[in-house]
């Protein structure tokens, strides 16, 4: 019975996981620039990614290989959101901070020299 | 620490009556423990180990809420057929409570997977977090949910 349960969880959480990865390659495509791609990756990402992993551990069935997809989940949350922060702070630093697609950019404002690519 | 001990001789016990030692059963035994010694906190642990306990699971039950409301929501904007009209970017700064470096790193990763914001920076003074808004209305209204959210928690943990 409780078999069953983990297998059906596991499936539920495999299709949304995969839903989610999907959706947010498809964001990564259609938003208009980096810091919106970066929400898409980071976010649906992490959470696509994640549901993947603990899918694994409900339907692998062996103690080990459960405890290191939910220690793999653990990592996926805790690295993913550095990587997008480190993106979004070097193409800000390196001058790319599109007017057209920002209604306002309170951290130009407050560091107009960084601007340049030379930092 | 006390509150260590017991439940790591608790989860042994558990263990041993199941005659089960593999990780996941240990685990398993630990959480039970822990369940437990919180249910008889007056007797077993210091009473602020337990509240510091509580606020970090509070504080977790709150983060993956979050972390689902913001998959949706980014799902949902990526299939509208007009992208750029659900959009309303911006960059605001967050004035910052916080001063240690861990803290400050947590909040930012925590505010990189909640609904609709992503860190982009701290300014040199650690004073400010520049947090990147995908669907921006009103901006006071957002560093404040922040900071009575997020970050409030945040303090909580370390206090």
């Amino acid at each position: 019975m409780t078999a069953l349960l983990a297998t059906v969880l596991g499936c539920i959480l495999l299709l949304l996981g995969s839903c989610f990865a999907l959706l947010g390659a498809v964001g990564v495509l259609r938003l208009p620039d980096l810091y919106t791609r970066m929400h898409a990756a980071s976010k649906a990402g992490a959470v696509g990614g994640g549901m993947i992993l603990v899918a694994v551990a409900l339907v692998s069935f062996d103690a080990s290989i459960a405890l290191r997809a939910v220690i793999g989940a653990a990592f996926l949350l805790l690295t993913t959101p550095v990587s997008a922060h480190l993106l979004a702070r070097v193409s800000h630093r390196g001058g790319y901070h599109t007017q057209t697609t920002m209604f306002i950019d309170e951290l130009a404002a407050a560091s107009p020299s960084k601007g340049t690519l030379e930092q | 620490m006390n509150l260590a001990l017991t439940i790591t001789g608790l989860a042994l016990a558990w263990a041993a009556i199941n005659g089960n030692f593999s990780p996941l059963n240990l685990l398993f035994g630990a959480a039970i423990g822990l369940l437990t010694s919180m249910l008889l906190r007056k007797w077993i642990a210091h009473p602020r180990v337990m509240r510091r306990l509580r606020r970090i699971v509070s504080l977790a039950l709150l983060f993956f809420w979050e972390l689902n409301v913001s998959a949706v929501r980014v799902a949902a904007i990526v299939m509208t057929p007009n992208i750029r009209a659900a959009l309303r970017p911006g960059i605001v700064a967050f004035p910052l409570k916080l001063t240690t470096d861990r803290e400050i790193t947590l909040l930012a990763n925590l505010i990189t997977l909640t609904p609709g914001t992503l860190s982009v920076d701290v300014s040199e003074d650690r004073r400010t977090l520049y947090v990147h808004v995908l669907n921006l209305k009103d901006r006071d209204a957002l560093v404040a949910e922040i900071a009575n959210g997020f970050e409030r928690k945040v303090q909580e943990v370390f206090e």
